[in-house]
């Protein structure tokens, strides 16, 4: 295969963002797209969504673009762009829409529309009560959007590069001319020339213990942009969804408790509605998840090592859970052995979700500073990207919405760039650094283990930088980075073979999840407030005098610099969050 | 009862796998194209919970014992289709099989009929040529209304079990037709012809069953069920494939 490839557009990721976005690339004549991905495309995590996509159609009781819009301002602890959410709320109602006419088969409603359901923080007339708004596909709708979407690129014969691993992002002069990667197959170096490029490799929950995410999320562009000189925006503000299935981190989808499900502790209380009287178990997930972890340390959690919260779904007719919560139903019953229908399920939060990213404007270009100064030719979408839609913390249902409209929106921003642009020369050394990173990886000493390093970070990620934080644990978090740091100079590579060596990735992706560790432990640090998914023990309240605004975080030599931009404001002024 | 009472008659179970470990011995058949001229066993002899998944006993032998080993894997939960192997003589993914399922002695081997690239990992090309083939996406032309199309809940049940398909190749690397000839479009692909044909919204029914037709077709089907039990996804795969033939049969293919 020839290693040098030219596109005007290069979408990096095959998930529901990078999907959405050369669908809409490809659909421009007068451009050539190509699709990179690590994983084959329908290996990519939005397949393991599972709740819904939210959108105000109102199937199943009233709803409006305009109530989504505020709760997920308010869900966001107001840290959300509000021209962002508008747009969101509207444009992601066309989006469902559109892949219901691509295929995607949706549950139904008996009168044959799409099927709606509850879930955290979507209410009804600005928090009034709780409404349908997660479109659903039983529990699989990220299943659906990603075969519906892979289906839809075989249709329009769309250009992938499966098992492409990219190291590195190339930028000169403020412009980005495309990507290197690496080949899993042989080996080898690809350069691709682009006059556009996409960037849309999800998230980096990988970084922590416990986690929803795949192995394959190890936030690998988020750290390429950084060290290409690109902040990343909010970084702090990482999601734990409060029911992952105990020591396991696999999710049990949030429409399990729109379904009715309860939590309750060790005495069998429902504690939430001590925390969130009025919608209870649907309180967005930051509140829950922290309301599960008082209740663990106040010594009522379940379990021998009183560690863990029961989700009870026995009261719920058996039918509906086999109907609409198939999946994780069959989860529980194969991880844990227990039956959701007849038995309480032991579940603990398991990391999830980063709101934060590499910055955006509301059209998915990529900016550099906070004065907004565009990266020309980089665009960004979906969980890797922070526009900001979600702010300090993300309401369920609200990601897949994110890849459909903003995805969309790249793809159609990046092609009509590239439709006017001339491919910008290519530095000739282009190559040199993903080369320079690879040898090292491959001689290293082996004293150090890849698979030791990555679990020391994610322990202590866990117990210090996760759910609850305070000076005190991020300062020690500091300490235990820069020894990881330095051991991570002495790992190496068993395998000294080119064709499919997995193991020179994991050691790849190693250095790119230290950075994303790195860069929310810095950022969390810096914030002396609390709000949204970021709590400080230290610093309980939310203070909108000298934090409503948001963190980029450059890296600086061997160190970091930390500069804030202000949060977009518009018609909601930010209130108390009380549900 | 009010569902926020007490509930003191639920029994919960303990995870008390999660803490009990036992001795293992994994042989997986190995194959390194950079240095082997043919395949070999090796042989590991481990600790392990009995909750574990095999998924995990493989990134043990990986992470602290062999790091040459290559397989592929992402969700580790039964959703990506990365990870199908020959697990103890049956095709499953290795994330959604534990070690209390197996006993003792596991025994990993490449799906059959791909070609082995490396160890564990197979060229998935031709499976992914064979299930485009089918042609699998809507065709509908009619210009889609405002919102949604509508489509009652008996026809979206309909082809329900077809959708759950994750392309994982259990299947289709499980059925003795595929292993003589790797032309077959084998039962992935069939399965994804069924869940467009049997949609209520589709329109490209009679171009699928050409490609049913051909040569390499449905036809040379021979009902040994093999696909059926590989299915993680619990699809009947038989019965797809029985429900398509009918089709091309009343349409007199
Ligand atoms: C279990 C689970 C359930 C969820 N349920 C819901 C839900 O119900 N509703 C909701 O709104 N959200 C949900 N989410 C969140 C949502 O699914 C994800 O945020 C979203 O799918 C991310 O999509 P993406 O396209 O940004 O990235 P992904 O789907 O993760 O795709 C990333 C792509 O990038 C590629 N890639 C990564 N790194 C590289 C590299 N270095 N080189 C080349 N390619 C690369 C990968 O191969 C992959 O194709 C859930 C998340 C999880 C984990
Ligand atoms: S039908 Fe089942 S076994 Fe076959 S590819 Fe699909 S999920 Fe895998
Ligand atoms: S790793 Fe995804 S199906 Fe097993």
């Amino acid at each position: 295969m020839k290693r040098a490839h030219r596109f005007d557009v290069v979408v990096i990721g095959a998930g529901g963002a990078g999907l959405m976005a050369a669908r809409y690339a490809a659909q421009n004549p007068n451009v050539s797209v190509a699709v990179i991905t690590k994983l084959y495309p329908t290996r990519s995590h939005t397949g393991a969504a599972q709740g819904g996509v939210g959108a105000a159609l109102g199937n199943v009781t009233e709803d409006r673009a305009e109530w989504h819009a505020f709760d997920t301002i308010k869900g966001g602890d107001y840290l959300t762009d509000q021209d962002v959410a508008e747009l969101f709320s509207h444009e992601v109602i066309e989006a469902v829409y559109e892949l219901e006419h691509m295929g995607l088969p949706f549950s139904r409603t008996p009168d044959g529309r799409i099927a709606q359901r509850k879930f955290g923080g979507h209410t009804r007339e600005f928090g009034k009560s709780a409404v349908e708004r997660a479109c659903y596909a039983a529990d699989r709708t990220g299943h659906m959007i990603l075969q519906t979407l892979y289906q839809q690129s075989i249709k329009d014969d769309v250009a992938f590069f499966n098992e492409f691993y990219v190291l590195d992002l190339i930028i000169e002069g403020g412009e980005c001319r495309g990507a290197v990667a690496f080949e899993l197959a042989t080996g080898e170096l690809h350069t691709f020339h682009a006059k556009s490029t996409i960037i849309a490799t999800g998230g980096n929950g990988r970084m922590f213990k416990v986690t929803s995410n795949a192995h394959a999320l190890t936030g690998d562009l988020m750290s390429i942009a950084y060290r290409r000189g690109i902040p990343i925006e909010d970084p702090e503000f990482y999601q734990f969804h409060p029911t992952g299935l105990y020591k396991l981190g696999v999710l049990l989808t949030e429409g399990a408790r729109g379904e009715g499900g309860i939590l309750r502790n060790a005495d069998g209380e429902r504690f939430m509605e001590r925390y969130a009287p009025s919608i209870k178990d649907l309180a967005p997930r930051d509140m829950v998840s922290r309301a599960m972890y008082l209740e663990i340390r106040e010594g009522r959690g379940a379990g021998p090592e009183k560690d863990y919260i029961y989700l009870d779904l026995t009261h719920i007719d058996a039918a509906i859970i086999e109907e609409r919560l198939p999946d994780i139903t069959e989860f529980a019953r194969i991880y844990l052995g227990v039956d959701p229908v007849t038995e309480m399920v032991p579940i603990q939060p398991t990391a999830h979700y980063a709101m934060g990213g590499i910055p955006t404007t509301i059209d998915t270009n990529v900016i550099s500073d906070g004065r907004n100064t565009i990266v020309g030719g980089l665009y960004a979408a979906g969980e890797v990207a922070c526009a900001s839609l979600h702010g300090a913390n993300r309401l369920g249902t609200n990601s897949l919405g994110d890849l459909i409209v903003f995805g969309r929106r790249a793809g159609i921003r990046a092609a009509a760039h590239a439709a006017g642009a001339e491919y910008g020369p290519l530095p000739s050394d282009n190559q040199d650094a993903s080369r320079e990173l690879l040898e090292r990886l491959r001689a290293g000493p082996r004293t150090e283990r890849v698979a030791h390093l990555r679990r020391e970070l994610q322990d202590s990620m866990q117990d210090n930088a996760s759910v609850f934080r305070t000076q005190e644990l991020l300062e020690k978090q500091v300490g235990i980075l820069a020894d990881i740091k330095a051991r991570m100079l002495h790992i190496g590579c068993e395998d000294p073979g080119q064709q499919y060596n997995t193991e020179l990735m994991e050691a790849v992706e190693l250095g790119f999840l230290y950075d994303n560790a790195e860069q929310l432990v810095f950022a969390a640090l810096n914030r002396t407030e609390s709000r949204g998914a970021h709590s400080r023990e230290d610093h309980r309240e939310r203070d909108d005098t000298d934090w409503l605004k948001h963190t980029l975080i450059y890296k600086d030599g061997d160190g970091v610099r930390i500069d804030y931009k202000p949060v977009t404001m518009g018609k909601y002024e930010p209130k108390p969050r009380i549900y | 009862m009010e569902p926020n009472e007490a509930q003191e008659s639920i029994e919960a179970t303990e995870p008390n796998e999660l803490i009990e470990t036992v001795d293992i011995v994994v042989k997986i058949k190995r194959f390194d194209p950079d240095a082997d001229s043919r395949s070999y066993w090796a042989e590991y002899t481990l600790t392990a919970r009995p909750s574990d998944r095999v998924l995990d006993v493989m990134h043990h032998i990986k992470w602290e014992v062999d790091g040459s080993l290559a397989f592929r894997r992402s969700c580790a939960h039964g959703i990506c289709g990365s990870d199908a192997m020959l697990i103890n003589g049956v095709n499953r993914l290795a994330c959604k099989v534990l070690v209390k399922d197996l006993g003792s002695k596991i025994v990993i081997e490449p799906i059959r009929g791909l070609e082995v690239k490396k160890d564990l990992i197979v060229d998935m090309d031709s499976f992914f040529e064979s299930y485009k083939a089918v042609l699998p996406y809507m065709i509908n032309d009619e210009a889609p209304p405002a919102a949604e199309r509508l489509q009652s809940p008996e026809e979206r049940a309909r082809f329900d079990e077809t959708t759950k398909c994750i392309l994982c190749a259990a299947c289709t690397t499980s059925c003795p037709v595929f292993w003589t000839n790797g032309s077959y479009i084998g039962p992935a692909a069939i399965v994804n012809a069924h869940r467009f044909i049997f949609d209520s919204r589709d329109k490209g029914t009679a171009q699928r069953l050409d490609v049913m037709n051909a040569g390499n077709g449905l036809w040379r089907c021979r009902t040994a069920y093999n696909c059926t039990e590989a299915c993680p996804r619990d699809i009947p795969v038989t019965r797809a494939i029985e429900e398509v033939r009918r089709a091309m049969l009343f349409r007199g293919a």
